[in-house]
């Protein structure tokens, strides 16, 4: 037998058990916001290794891909449309005082693909889709639920959050097509009906100016946009700080955090496809 | 037989907060420990670090090789599977009914026919008198019922280690001592060892072979059951006898100024029984517990080191063990 028998009572009393704080460090700042990103990058990276692990959560998949696209269909349909007629509003009347008229409607095809409807959909993803799947994974955690998954052996990123992932950016991808179609007919009923253009200048404005790429690049932001909302989402719910009461903050952070990533790899995005992809016109 | 669980010089803090430090302990393999501690000393979290769900800052548990605390993921998920835990609160999955729970780690982890998880499911139920609820949901139960579930569902696996996160809170007494005997009962079935994290008096008199007890961030004592129940250790003395006056407080532990007031007063604990309460003995019909033969022996060999109180009890307790009933 290994463990020390420490007889109690007998020879003197040891040294007094050390203050609560014996070295009362205080943290550098800055340090926790790094700490919380490398926790971040790590939870990513592990769900990118364990989306390829057997066996693989079919049924969870659709599941959740059922339940994003179902709180997200209609208000990215609704919001679409007042999108697309604002753009083309504000395109056109911007193209009419350069006297370019008759390339509004390439220009608010090309602002609806490129930047509105991914932003959109991710806006979406996070704010309805992110924030259910944050407050499902928080409440687990504080259950302990997702510990005795664990302690069972099974991986609740493998088991929950790959699929959940997997779901926002597939339900982003579609949703993406989606909203370009919504927005691209708005915009073309506010061009050609209330501005007046016409459909012709309309149409061939949009082959002067658009190319296929433009399709890419937007499917590939939505697809990225997706994953970024599905991990902070996740990442947020498996860590609530103290009780139900953390489980509400960590789904009002994730949407911020979201947000803010959205918009700064955007501008990444944005920069690197125009320098990268020769553009129509130009 | 069961896993010996090896733990060195374990600290665990919570930033600034020392849970606890240096705990050395060796559960013996087969055998019944109940880590005792007043409420917030840190019971659950040792439990969560032996399991490696928390990770200590220093030590190591070694448990068949694998250390839980520093080993790769991919070995501390392996090694999980001779775990069987019971959480405090149950931790069942909401969303599932209480079969399907209890069957959760048969359909991860094994290819048995439907009818086979049913059948190993249904005698785990009964087992834990859940006979009837397996068709509710965890939120459709009480709280002791869904305790019972989450031991049943870590028993499923016939795991060779079972850790029960204090198996008697929520539960009323007549239904907390068929909880002690059938943990005494599990172990001479399966010889499985265990660690239990309890304050119930009743269950840290009558199960263990060893008992342990941390407070003050220290693991005050850990030994055989005798040694604890004759220690006349004043933090031990008072937590089991349930007394007001002593080391221990309301809040975690009384300030100096309130102790210096009590002991000029004089504690008045009484001393330490020099006869301890037998230990339940397996149901009739069960086989003889194996884990009673190696404690023996095991205690023998570290005579030399117990206080003469605690050999009293020791050789007490050994006679009825060789023959006639208590
Ligand atoms: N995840 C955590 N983060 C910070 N502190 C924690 C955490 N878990 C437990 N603690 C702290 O550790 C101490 C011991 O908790 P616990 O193990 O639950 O006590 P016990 O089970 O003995 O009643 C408490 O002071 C608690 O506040
Ligand atoms: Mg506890």
């Amino acid at each position: 037998m290994t463990a020390p028998i420490r007889v109690p009572g007998a020879g003197p009393e040891p040294s007094p058990p050390p203050a609560r704080a014996a070295l009362p460090r205080r943290p550098v700042p800055g340090t926790g916001a790094l700490r919380e990103t490398g926790q971040l990058m790590t939870l990513a990276a592990t769900t990118v290794r364990d989306t390829f692990r057997r066996p693989f959560q079919m049924r969870e998949l659709i599941e959740q891909f059922w339940f994003v696209a179902s709180v997200t269909i209609l208000p990215a349909a609704l919001v679409s449309i007042p999108f697309g007629a604002v753009i083309a509003l504000q395109v056109g009347s911007l193209a009419q005082q350069l006297g370019a008229q008759s390339f509004t409607g390439g220009a608010s095809v090309l602002a609806v693909i490129q930047q509105a409807s991914p932003l959109i959909v991710a806006l979406l993803i996070a704010g309805a889709g992110g924030s259910a799947i944050c407050a499902d994974l928080g409440s687990r955690k504080i259950r302990e639920e997702l510990d005795a998954m664990e302690v069972m052996g099974v991986s609740p990123v493998q088991r929950l959050i790959v699929p959940r992932v997997l779901a926002t950016m597939l339900v982003a991808v579609f949703l993406n097509g989606l909203v370009s179609v919504v927005g691209t007919a708005g915009g073309y009923f506010f061009n050609v009906i209330v501005q007046h253009g016409t459909p012709g200048a309309y149409l061939s404005s949009f082959s002067a100016l658009a190319q296929l790429p433009d399709l890419y690049i937007s499917e590939i932001k939505a697809v990225i946009f997706g994953f970024i909302a599905g991990i902070v989402a996740a990442y947020r719910g498996l860590h609530p700080k103290g009780g139900p009461k953390g489980v509400g903050d960590a789904v009002n952070q994730s949407v911020v955090i979201t947000f803010l990533l959205l918009f700064l790899v955007n501008v990444v995005l944005t920069a690197i496809y125009l320098q990268l992809v020769p553009q129509k016109g130009a | 037989m069961g896993i010996e669980v090896i733990v060195e010089g374990l600290t665990k803090s919570f930033g600034t907060q020392t849970v606890w430090q240096d705990v050395t302990l060796t559960l013996p393999p087969g055998e019944v420990s109940v880590m005792l501690g007043p409420s917030g000393t840190g019971k659950t979290v040792f439990l969560k670090s032996v399991i490696g769900l928390l990770k200590p800052e220093r030590g190591r548990v070694l448990v068949g090789g694998v250390d839980m605390v520093n080993s790769p993921e991919r070995d501390i998920y392996e090694a999980r599977k001779l775990f069987g835990l019971m959480f405090q609160d149950g931790a069942l999955f909401g969303s599932l009914n209480l079969f399907d729970n209890i069957a959760f780690p048969l359909r991860e982890h094994t290819r048995k026919k439907e009818s086979e998880i049913r059948r190993i499911v249904m005698e785990r139920v009964e087992m834990v008198g859940l006979l009837g609820a397996e068709g509710k949901l965890p939120g459709e139960i009480s709280g002791g019922m869904r305790k019972r579930a989450g031991l049943a569902r870590a028993l499923v696996l016939d795991p060779q280690i079972i850790l029960c996160d204090e198996p008697d809170s929520g539960l009323d007494p007549v239904r907390t001592s068929f909880i002690s005997q059938l943990l005494i009962d599990l172990n001479a079935q399966i010889d499985a060892t265990m660690l239990i994290v309890t304050h119930n008096l009743d269950i840290a008199a009558t199960v263990p072979d060893n008992m342990g007890m941390l407070f003050r961030r220290e693991l005050v004592a850990f030994g055989p059951r005798e040694l604890l129940l004759t220690s006349d250790e004043p933090v031990v003395r008072q937590f089991l006898s349930g007394r007001k006056d002593g080391p221990i407080g309301m809040s975690e532990e009384k300030d100096e100024a309130t102790l210096a007031r009590e002991q000029v007063g004089g504690h008045s604990l009484p001393t330490a029984p020099r006869r301890v309460a037998p230990q339940l003995e397996p149901s009739p019909g069960l086989p003889p517990r194996q884990a009673v033969q190696r404690r023996r022996a095991r205690v023998l060999a570290m005579w030399d080191q117990l206080p003469a109180a605690t050999r009293e009890a020791v050789q007490a307790g050994l006679v009825p063990a060789q023959g006639e009933p208590a």
